[in-house]
């Protein structure tokens, strides 16, 4: 074990937008062998954090699934305001569960063959908000307003496509994306002309500005390493 | 005051809380009597099932009926070959869920009220040639009519309170699924913190209420027995 690390050892509490669990956690469980620290994860929809956090919360980073969220907690003064950075920009994929659920071009949507269409709750979810934004943008909001249901944050719309219940569903390509490929299903990539981008920032919060492990996790967001699994699930990196 | 969303919300609590509880009313009551009355060795097993969702947290009920329910599911391929089609995100899914969810508050009070009538009246009666339906609604339902109050305002506050089934098989669909609870719970999530003070205190009001007038209900009970 990492006995010279050990007298250093310290913990991070670190927030996590949904779209990011998979990564997180792999990051993390790297970060913590090559650091010694502990990083402890919580996931869940970018608003709710906000909340929480606005509320006290102990999260001491902040990896959000937008750039709007971290800039308003650095201007709340929740959040540190160089800490700031775009650790990845974010994919957004019409999904189905099935194989043959989804052409490539995404033109179901158009057809209008489904009975359910999944997204995470655009008033507190980016990629919910980025749904409703591309479904605007085709023009077909109106039209399948009905066969809308929404999911608390991503990972449960992911949940209502993946158990059947939804035959679609605007969900985080990282959610179903692996080294290169789909890890399941079909999927249509929306267009980036199609939405604001998904910019995803990192912030170190007021809680983390004096912990060594919470400035360890975010050098350790930059590094080539943590870089090399953020592609692996279909994010965009940005050059530091 | 409150917001149009907000009125849609608490009219779909209401009919959701009005139909499970009638709904209730007909599936607790025969297993409420059967539960007072059997002597059979399944009488503990099931009254072990009726009380389940007490202690089961809203997750474990709302995870199985998204499964079971949904499209590839036992229950979802029985309601899509009656031509219902799946049932999540769908009024009666919620239905379903209620009733699975707040079947003790029906049942268990109405057993209790069952078995405090006793054996007694019911065999005078039935000296008196009355027929055993006749036994049923003349002198078992009247005596029992406290426990079926008790019984319907438990249920009805009940899936009035429900949320995290809600959340998880109703897809948060205006008029069909956002109930009050989970419009609260997106108020606060999205930090609309005056919107949720205003449902929130709406709920703690007619909660209290309810209540109220349940206590209100059980001096008279005491006397009546």
């Amino acid at each position: 074990m990492a006995v010279a690390a050990s007298a250093h050892a310290g913990e991070v509490q670190i927030a996590v937008a949904a779209n990011f669990t998979a990564p997180a956690q792999q990051i993390a469980a790297e970060f913590e062998r090559a650091s010694g620290h502990k990083a402890r994860l919580a996931f869940g929809a970018t608003g709710r954090f906000y909340a929480q956090i606005k509320n006290g919360a102990p999260f001491e980073v902040f990896l959000s699934a937008d750039e709007a969220t971290p800039a308003r907690l650095v201007a709340e003064g929740e959040a540190v305001a160089a800490s700031r950075f775009t650790y990845a920009i974010g994919a957004l994929a019409l999904w189905s569960a099935r194989a043959d659920g989804v052409d490539a071009g995404g033109d179901i949507l158009k057809r209008g063959h489904f009975k359910h269409l999944a997204i995470a709750n655009p008033k507190t979810a980016p990629y919910g908000a980025a749904a409703i934004e591309t479904l605007n943008r085709l023009k077909l909001l109106d039209a399948v307003r009905p066969k809308l249901v929404q999911g608390e944050n991503i990972a449960q719309t992911q949940q209502f496509v993946s158990t059947g219940n939804a035959d679609l569903g605007f969900v985080a390509l990282s959610q179903v994306f692996r080294d290169g490929r789909l890890t399941s299903g079909s999927a249509w990539i929306a267009p980036d002309d199609l939405h604001t981008p998904l910019r995803q920032d990192a912030v170190m919060l007021m809680k983390g500005k004096d912990n060594a492990a919470a400035a360890a996790f975010m050098a350790y967001l930059k590094t080539p390493r943590a870089r090399a699994i953020i592609g692996a699930f279909g994010y965009t990196n940005l050059d530091h | 005051m409150l917001t149009d969303a907000d009125l849609q919300a608490l009219w779909l609590t209401v009919r959701l809380a009005t139909t499970a509880t009638l709904i209730l009313l007909l599936i607790g009551t025969p297993l409420a009597w059967w539960l007072a009355h059997s002597r059979s060795g399944w009488k503990k097993p099931l009254a072990a099932i009726v009380a389940l969702p007490l202690v089961l947290p809203p997750t474990v009920i709302g995870f199985y009926l998204l499964v079971v329910l949904g499209p590839h599911g036992p229950g979802g391929r029985l309601t899509e070959a009656l031509g219902l089609g799946a049932l999540p995100f769908t009024f009666w899914g919620l239905v379903v869920a209620s009733v699975i969810y707040s079947l003790p508050f029906m049942v268990q009070p109405l057993q209790s009220a069952f078995e405090a009538i006793g054996e007694w009246p019911l065999e005078v009666a039935a000296t008196l040639r009355a027929s055993p339906l006749d036994r049923f609604f003349s002198v078992a339902v009247p005596l029992a009519l406290p426990g079926f109050i008790t019984a319907g305002i438990l249920s009805f506050a009940h899936t009035v309170g429900e949320f995290g089934v809600v959340l998880m098989i109703g897809g948060n669909i205006p008029g069909v699924s956002r109930v009050a609870s989970v419009q609260i719970y997106d108020y606060v999530e999205a930090a609309e913190y005056l919107n949720a003070h205003r449902l929130a205190a709406v709920m703690l009001i007619f909660s209290f209420l309810v209540l109220l007038a349940m206590y209100a209900w059980r001096p008279g009970v005491r006397k009546a027995a």
